[in-house]
């Protein structure tokens, strides 16, 4: 099997001061390249610190988290932002801009850290035009509406052709209209680009559109540790 | 990234807000402006001192009365049974024999009188000379002639005025010779008028009258019974035979005034004296203004550091963002260094070309009035501003960048 994402036993757990809090205890599963999966739970699950440290965001306190062949755990920060950049694409609700820069211009910042000067704004283009932007390449986030910007932030994702898409509650910042579009946009690029892609989300109505559901409560998954093989 | 994207897009963040980047830059324009200012102006007083120090002529040594050389902190010392210096001795410094290192002496009088013409009056230095002094302190005339032996012998009542004086009196410095002036309220007549020389170290040189020896001490001194003199100039035969000149005054006056060894009660000052004395006072002076100017620099840093402080605060999301993407500490620290260096190094452009602008003016408001004296803006000022900006814009940047660079991804992202 190709897996994209291998996690075994994730714990992770924050200092609060004296206290400490068990954010994650003992999370395995993995993820098939080319699929599509839900992140689900009540807040205070460990959702975020899950999506995190797939995310390559944040370290786990113990267990191993293998990223599209990659051991990440014992990797040091510029490391991981390496990994960051090169495996991992963001889609934020709150889209996450630079307002001071064009559409294309944030499309390129992830190329810019790559250190790719050669082609960097075809990338950027072509990335723009997978989205239906390509009109709007010299546009500054202002001028651009919610939906639009969110469509420049998918872009920004795709442009480092990652292994994964991290979508944070992609829609939650848009109406439900704009946020079928938005849905359908990332579920064709998956189709079409065969990008892997996790996304959280609080809506049932999306998650019934992945192939599989990881739900998460008080830092164990609901359902078990093998979320990839208990749904065809 | 490479520096010229780094630069582009510090350019581009700091003309996001005008306003801010702007008053933070007026921080190092003052600073630097104040230090270009500073300099120029220490650099050129120093100019102007030398060079009208050696203007007074070459190979010259001057020779007081009393010890000035080994006094205390109250001052002068006072020397025992202490001489004055008489025409006699400059008699004796311009033997020859004794003194074969002298080419010329002038003894002369010094005193502060008023001297009219019509209904003008101005006070000046009236210095009584005799024929020589014309040669040894390169005085040149632009109209007249200079005191002659004749006039000394003869108690003549002429006087030469400096063009300043003229001025004062005439409201024109040519055409004056022949009328009479009076100094003190006696009557001299003007046989000559001098060149401008500029400033001085003792006031403007322009600003002298120069009559016969003998009349100052016959009519405007009351020294005349022992024939004493104020100040003895004199001149060795080259520039290398200046220190044993000195020694050779020092042997005669000791010997005249019969003053144990130690107890000189003359002084003797060499022009290379004055000029390192005054370069000394410059330099100090310089090292001062320049310091005032410094620390306004400094207060211009902090600036930078307190508006870097405040932009990573507010860019806590964009930062977060860039990590998320792939941003290194290296890039993020780039980014906000390069941003602190650009405010400071273009704070630091503008400053010279407004320091400039103030010496130039501070140079042409002396010049406006009476003293010639120009400001040199030195290349190494420049090179020094500009190093000193850059290197300020770089120091107090390190540590908003440093605090911006170690910010964990997932806060920052969280921040609001």
């Amino acid at each position: 099997m190709d897996w994209v994402i291998e996690a075994h036993d994730l714990k992770k757990v924050y200092k609060m001061g004296e206290i400490e809090v068990e954010a994650l205890r003992g999370v395995s599963f993995k993820v098939k390249r080319g699929d599509i999966v839900a992140i689900m739970g009540p807040s205070g699950s460990g959702k975020s610190t899950l999506m995190n440290t797939m995310g390559c965001l944040d370290r786990p306190s113990s267990g191993e988290y293998i990223l599209d062949g990659e051991p990440v755990a014992a990797l040091n920060d510029d490391q991981l932002a390496s990994i960051r950049n090169r495996k991992v694409g963001f889609v934020f609700q709150s889209f996450n801009l630079l307002a001071r820069l064009t559409a294309i211009g944030n499309v390129e910042l992830p190329l810019r850290y790559a250190g790719i000067t050669e082609g960097r704004r075809d990338r950027a283009m072509e990335a723009l035009k997978a989205v239906g932007l390509e009109d709007r390449m010299t546009h500054r986030p202002f001028e651009l509406s919610g939906g639009q910007q969110q469509r420049v932030a998918i872009a920004r994702a795709l442009v480092n052709n990652p292994a994964i898409i991290m979508a944070d509650e992609p829609t939650g910042n848009l109406d439900s209209k704009v946020g079928r579009e938005i849905m359908n946009l990332l579920l064709n690029l998956n189709r079409e680009w065969g990008t892997t892609l996790i996304i959280v989300t609080h809506d049932s109505a999306i998650a019934e559109q992945t192939h599989h559901v990881i739900r998460l409560r008080d830092g164990l998954l609901e359902n078990g540790n093998d979320i990839s093989t208990s749904i065809p | 990234m490479t520096l010229a994207q780094a630069f582009l897009e510090a350019l581009e963040s700091l003309a996001g807000n005008k306003m801010r980047s702007g008053l933070t830059v007026l921080g190092i324009v003052i600073g630097v402006a104040a230090v270009i200012a500073m300099l120029a102006i220490g650099n050129g007083a120093e100019q102007s001192i030398t060079g009208s120090i050696t203007s007074i002529g070459t190979n010259l040594l001057f020779v007081f009365r009393g010890n000035m050389q080994e006094g205390g902190p109250g001052g002068p010392r006072t020397v025992a049974f202490e001489r004055p210096l008489t025409l006699a001795d400059a008699d004796a410094l311009a033997d020859p024999l004794a003194a074969p290192s002298v080419l010329m002496v002038a003894p002369a009088l010094q005193t502060s009188g008023t001297i009219t013409f019509g209904g003008e009056s101005t006070s000046t230095t009236i210095m009584g000379v005799v024929p020589e002094e014309s040669e040894i302190s390169n005085l040149i005339l632009t109209e007249g002639e200079f005191i002659n032996e004749e006039h000394v012998l003869g108690y003549a009542s002429v006087v030469v005025l400096g063009p300043e004086t003229a001025d004062n009196l005439f409201g024109h410095h040519d055409g004056v010779v022949g009328d009479t002036v009076r100094i003190e309220g006696q009557p001299f007549r003007v046989i000559g008028v001098l060149e401008s020389r500029g400033g001085s170290m003792f006031g403007s040189q322009d600003n002298q009258a120069f009559v016969p020896f003998s009349t100052a001490q016959a009519r405007l001194t009351g020294r005349k019974a022992h024939n004493e003199v104020d100040i003895i100039t004199v001149q060795a035969i080259s520039a290398e035979a200046v220190p044993t000149a000195s020694e050779e005054i020092s042997q005669i006056l000791r010997q005249r005034h019969r003053t144990p060894i130690g107890e000189d009660d003359f002084t003797i000052f060499t022009q290379e004296q004055f000029l390192s004395t005054f370069s000394t006072i410059t330099g100090i002076l310089t090292i001062f203004l320049g310091g005032i100017a410094g620390i306004s620099l400094l207060v211009g840093g902090i600036g930078i550091m307190n508006i870097m402080l405040v932009s990573v605060t507010e860019r806590t999301r964009e930062i977060g963002l860039r990590k998320a993407l792939g941003a290194r500490r290296r890039d993020i620290l780039i980014q906000f260094l390069t941003e602190s260096s650009v405010l400071s190094l273009v704070g630091g452009i503008i400053g010279i070309l407004f320091g400039w602008l103030i010496s130039f003016l501070v140079g042409w408001i002396a010049t406006a009035s009476g003293t010639a004296f120009t400001p040199i803006v030195g290349i190494d000022a420049v090179m020094l501003a500009t190093l000193f900006s850059a290197a300020v814009g770089l120091f107090f940047g390190i540590y908003p960048a440093n605090r911006a660079a170690a910010l964990e991804p997932v806060e920052a992202l969280r921040y609001e």
